[in-house]
């Protein structure tokens, strides 16, 4: 991008470059907002602003992060997503053929999921007061009859299953971050998840919780869960699935892959009647088929959640309040 | 003394009363029988009784016959009563007619009398042992002098009713004793015998009932097997433990094989001191340790002509952990026994030991080949404290069973403190109760990670709160915000609404040495040299070999140990060759160090580790925050030496392996390796000119003994010359030495005997651990001195 004063000029040229890629009739009339008719029902709003370092990674980059981030964050209350909307922040200096692919694989994010973006908006800021690229979306989407998908409704009981190996986003970033090279190149798990929730409420309605274990990784989404439920969990280490490469990664790093970020994966807490059912669903998608029961929820005041370790104990595993801080003196 | 002298003759004939108020340690401890018995031998008449503040007497008699009274009653008090002080006051009235009596407790009051676990006495041991006594072989035999307090209490008051001994109706011999004044019984709340209290068993693996040969007790079986070579778990007073013969090799492997703890040293019981001499060295002062109503584990220097035990009981160590037989089960255990048992907590490595029976049948299933059981619930887990002699003092390394939960008088000053509760490390966890100027601090309770040791820290939480009937004005908790004990503290304090205090934890370790030895809340500043693992300093960086100048409110940094990069985190806790590499990159470089010294087994070791990945985690800072850590410099030594270079199976292993090196070579180490002081703020303690010296004489091919040596003597020397610098420059006289490496034996008694010959006043950890278990009771006093001293401010 180019450097000076000619903000305007800048935006202009944006504006024209997503018109091109996202290339969708909403956005083409060229209107300040898109309208859309909608069926009747229960419509969910969500979104999520995206800053990341390195743009481009192992997997993915960016661009289809901030699709997949928000697309995710709608389907986990079981809606079918509709529309999407971009928020573009530039520093000037931003070199124009990276933004040009960025663009580009939020478009393929946006077509493969079938989910247009029918609106946006672009400010570029002055060079230092930005982070090279910040892009905000918005998601809208509509929830099918008879789901009631909650983060409080966990109890005890319940079956606690996660829908594929965990970490390896964060640690392809980390990775990436510090150049390290790996023999196996870990890639992030970036996806949109709501083909995957549409089989999962096709085969059971009343999923209790749906969450995706984004920032502060599985812990803090079982966390989160059971505080909003005031319930407890119990889960097993052995049950949790994780890649070889990426526990070879966390090992060395020092990384606990349990509080490590993943952007395709998601936790879902149901019923023990309704498990088998929901775990064959999982299974049978591409985004499930590593899916696993990992355990369950416990009555507990305190709302932990514990984990048995392969060693045979039983840890607390809790909130962090900042990073991996060490803890041992 | 003359005004004395001439009372005492002149009012000889005359009666006067007196009214006596004895405090400390004097409920539950057979007080009031040592009262009556006294006064009767006085010839006085009155009462006495239990009230919330302690023992009240009201005493009528001539003031010759109750000043010796008074003196008899502190010199004959009961072994287990500690007297803080007694109050008289001259009573009015008459001089009762009924003689004297003990009276009930005045209803509504809050007794105070919960004492520690307690060793069996020389009398309750001399009827166990006596064929021809009620309590003959009986293991549940105890006395006011001695017996289950702590262990078995569920609430208060501290009667039968609120003990698990509930269970148990005393029998009409049983009773008869409870209620004469006379017995040594009197109100000895779990007394029990063979007709009323509770019994002993034996199990097999499948939980079924041991038949047992003819003439044989549970007991006697149970030597028997341990005989024959197997473990037998035995429920003790404050946990089960595991027991095997400790000269028997292939039993003492099995048992470290099937618990999973490889490495750690296994504790030892012996039947008497004199067993004790044949493995270890033990001097006067030990054997008191040892022999003392507390009953802990001893560490002794093993003896170096002494007779032999398996090798797996303390591999790699030179000292033993001895103790003696603290309950009448032990007692008649190793009565029978001609060696040294193993006596190990009965638990998988990293758990806590078991307290219920069906924990025990489950958990120890596959470790134990049979069950020593009994049926008196154990209500609060008691581990088996430790004790060392270091620097000429005993120090205790872990304070649990017959230490807690009696309280320390808190210094002058701290009378007026508020309510405080201090919640602890995360490690070695203990809180503190704070309340009437005294300190509270709980038995160790462990790692609130694990989930099990989790819930037993908020039960002894409760129970503590029960029984001192607690509400706190402030809780005191670490600056990490993630360990759970500060999370917990944090919603004490909201849903309590106490004020929350924060306290950083070396300033923590300083002020837990200065309040054991009694320094003044209004303390001039001293300086704290703490040497630790981690704790989180002020400015959110990893601190751990700290120079503080501080009182009990505030602290400066004046000097640090020269931070590292911790790589990975946590995994350089675990993984001391990380350690190394952090080390040997930062002060020379890897590629130097690799190119000088191909052949050094630590550079073997590291080229076969991802050393550029390890070098780019450094640069860009990835999970490798810079740490002034003590713990990781010794960590990074041992690696160096091939000691646990890969990992450790227990914290602080490695440390204390050269430790061991060290203590062999120190004869003909010569002089220590020097370390760079750099000045600065703070001034540093950096590593480069150690390094360089180390890793020469290694190549030189000098014994890792005496390396190991070197290394503590230049460490200590480094650390005695900047404290003696520092105290000089800021005109202190004090120097508190605390933080978990000061458990190193050679690095303490060298840095404090440097410190000492330039004239200043060193205080040292004696009664509360220098690592984290004592961290409560320094987060408790900074806590309450900021009340106290705050509140001055605001009322002038
Ligand atoms: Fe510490
Ligand atoms: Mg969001
Ligand atoms: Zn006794
Ligand atoms: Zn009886």
């Amino acid at each position: 991008m180019m450097h000076g004063s000619g903000g305007r000029a800048t935006a202009q040229l944006v504006t024209e470059l997503f018109v091109r890629h996202f290339d969708n009739p909403l956005l083409a009339q060229g209107n300040d907002q898109a309208a859309f008719d909608v069926a009747a029902g229960r419509l969910v709003m969500s979104t999520d602003g995206h800053v990341i370092s390195p743009v481009f990674f192992p997997g993915g980059d960016i661009g289809c992060l901030s699709v997949h981030g928000t697309l995710n964050d709608v389907a986990m209350s079981g809606a079918r997503p509709l529309y999407m909307s971009a928020g573009f922040i530039l520093e000037e200096g931003f070199p124009l053929q990276d933004l040009d692919r960025i663009v580009a694989s939020m478009a393929a994010a946006a077509r493969e999921a079938g989910v247009p973006i029918v609106t946006g908006d672009t400010k570029v800021v002055e060079k230092g007061k930005g982070d090279g690229i910040f892009i905000t979306t918005t998601g809208i989407g509509i929830v099918p009859e008879g789901v009631s998908i909650s983060g409080d409704r966990a109890s005890p009981g319940d079956k606690i299953i996660i829908s594929g190996s965990i970490g390896d986003h964060g640690v392809a970033i980390l990775s990436r971050r510090a150049n390290l090279e790996f023999e196996t190149e870990i890639r992030s798990d970036t996806a949109a998840l709501h083909g995957l929730v549409a089989a999962m409420v096709e085969a059971v309605p009343d999923i209790h919780c749906l969450r995706d274990p984004t920032r502060g990784g599985l812990a803090t989404t079982l966390n989160e869960l059971a505080q909003q439920s005031r319930v407890g969990m119990r889960i097993s280490e052995a049950a949790i699935p994780l890649k070889a490469e990426v526990h070879a990664a966390c090992e060395l790093l020092g990384l606990d892959p349990l509080y490590v970020a993943n952007e395709g994966k998601l936790v879902a807490i149901c019923a023990a009647d309704d498990a088998d059912l929901l775990l064959a669903a999982m299974r049978s998608h591409p985004l499930g088929a590593e899916a696993q029961v990992i355990g369950e929820v416990v009555p507990d005041p305190n709302a932990f959640v514990q984990m048995e370790t392969t060693f045979g104990g039983t840890r607390i595993v809790d909130w962090l309040a900042g990073e991996q801080l060490p803890r041992i003196c | 003394m003359v005004i004395e002298a001439n009372r005492a003759t002149d009012q000889d004939e005359e009666v006067i009363g007196v009214a006596l108020r004895v405090r400390g340690l004097v409920q539950g401890v057979g007080f009031r029988p040592t009262v009556w018995r006294l006064a009767r031998k006085f010839e006085l008449s009155g009462e006495v009784l239990n009230d919330g503040e302690g023992v009240l007497i009201r005493a009528w008699g001539s003031p010759r016959s109750l000043a010796r009274f008074g003196d008899a009653l502190v010199e004959e008090r009961p072994p287990l009563a500690r007297i803080d002080g007694i109050e008289r006051m001259l009573l009015g009235g008459s001089e009762p007619q009924h003689g004297f009596r003990i009276v009930a407790s005045e209803a509504g009051t809050i007794t105070t009398g919960i004492v520690a676990d307690a060793a069996t006495c020389p009398d309750c041991r001399a009827e166990v042992q006596d064929p021809s006594n009620r309590r003959y072989r009986y293991p549940f035999t105890n006395c006011t002098h001695c017996g289950p307090r702590l262990s078995i209490v569920r609430a208060i008051p501290y009667d039968r009713a609120s003990t698990s001994m509930v269970a148990f109706p005393m029998c009409e011999d049983c009773r008869a004793e409870y209620e004469d004044p006379g017995d040594r019984r009197f109100h000895a709340e779990p007394n029990a015998c063979p007709v009323c209290g509770p019994r002993v068993w034996l199990e097999d693996v499948r939980g079924r009932e041991l038949a047992l040969e003819r003439g044989e007790d549970a007991v006697a079986a149970a030597v028997r097997l341990i005989r024959a070579g197997f473990i037998v778990a035995i429920k003790g007073i404050g946990g089960f433990q595991l027991a095997c013969d400790a000269a028997n090799a292939e039993a003492v492997d099995q048992l470290r094989t099937r618990k999973r703890r490889y490495h750690k040293p296994f504790a030892l019981m012996a039947r008497d001191t004199a067993m004790v001499r044949a493995y270890a060295d033990v001097t006067v002062e030990e054997a008191r340790s040892l022999e003392s109503s507390a009953g802990p584990i001893v560490i002794f220097d093993a003896a170096t002509a002494g007779e032999l035990l398996a090798p797996g009981v303390a591999p790699g160590q030179s000292t033993l952990g001895f103790m003696l037989p603290y309950t009448p089960l032990h007692h008649l255990l190793m009565r029978d026994l001609a060696r040294p048992i193993v006596l190990t907590s009965g638990n998988l490595s990293d758990e806590p030991q078991c307290t219920q029976n069906d924990a025990a049948r489950m958990k120890l299933k596959g470790v134990a080949d049979y069950w020593l059981m009994h049926d008196r619930d154990i209500v609060n887990r008691l581990d088996d404290s430790v004790l060392r002699r270091i620097d000429g003092a005993p120090v205790l390394l872990r304070r649990a069973r017959g230490f807690a939960p009696e309280p320390i008088r808190l210094p002058e000053g701290f009378a007026a403190a508020p309510r405080v509760l201090a919640m602890g490390a995360e490690l070695k966890s203990t809180f503190c109760l704070v309340r009437g100027g005294e300190a509270i601090v709980s038995q160790h309770i462990g790692d609130l990670e694990e989930a099990a040791t989790h819930s037993d820290f908020r039960a002894a939480l409760d129970l503590y709160r029960r029984l001192f009937a607690f509400t706190p004005d402030a809780v005191a908790v670490d600056r990490h915000p993630d360990y759970l004990s500060t999370q917990w503290g944090r919603s004490i304090a909201f849903d309590e609404g106490a004020r929350l205090i924060a306290v950083q934890h070396h300033h923590a370790h300083v002020a837990a040495c200065l309040a054991e030895h009694g320094v003044p809340v209004s303390t001039r500043p001293v300086l704290g040299v703490v040497l630790d693992g981690l704790g989180l300093g002020d400015d959110g960086g990893l601190w751990g070999g700290e120079f503080l100048l501080c009182d009990y409110t505030r602290y400066e940094r004046l000097a640090s140990f020269e931070p590292v990069p911790l790589l990975g985190g946590a995994k350089a806790m675990r993984e001391p060759w990380r350690n190394a590499f952090a080390h040997i990159e930062q002060v020379m470089g890897w590629e130097r160090v690799a190119e000088r010294y191909p052949d050094f087994a630590i550079t073997r070791l590291l080229r076969e580790k991802p050393v550029d990945q390890l070098r780019r985690m450094i640069a860009t800072k990835l999970n490798s925050p810079l740490s002034s850590s003590a713990g990781r410099v010794f960590d990074a030594v041992a690696a160096v030496l091939g000691v646990y270079a890969e990992a450790t199976s227990y914290e602080g292993q490695a440390a204390i392996e050269i430790e061991a090196l060290a203590e062999r070579g120190l004869g003909s180490a010569g002089d220590g390796y020097p370390c760079d002081i750099e000045e600065g703020a703070p001034l540093l303690i950096g590593w480069r000119a150690m390094w360089t010296a180390l890793l020469r004489d290694l190549a030189d091919g000098t014994a890792r003994e005496i390396i190991a040596a070197r290394f503590h003597i230049g460490l200590a020397k480094a650390v005695g010359r900047a404290a003696c610098q520092l105290a000089a420059r800021h005109g202190v006289e004090t120097v508190a030495l605390s933080g978990g490496v000061f458990q190193n034996r050679i690095l303490l008694g060298a840095v404090a005997q440097l410190l000492r010959d330039a004239g200043l006043l060193v205080l040292k950890p004696r009664r509360f651990p220098a690592n984290d278990g004592g961290l409560s009771l320094g987060q408790a006093v900074i806590a309450a001195a900021r009340e106290i001293i705050g509140r001055d401010k605001a009322g002038s």
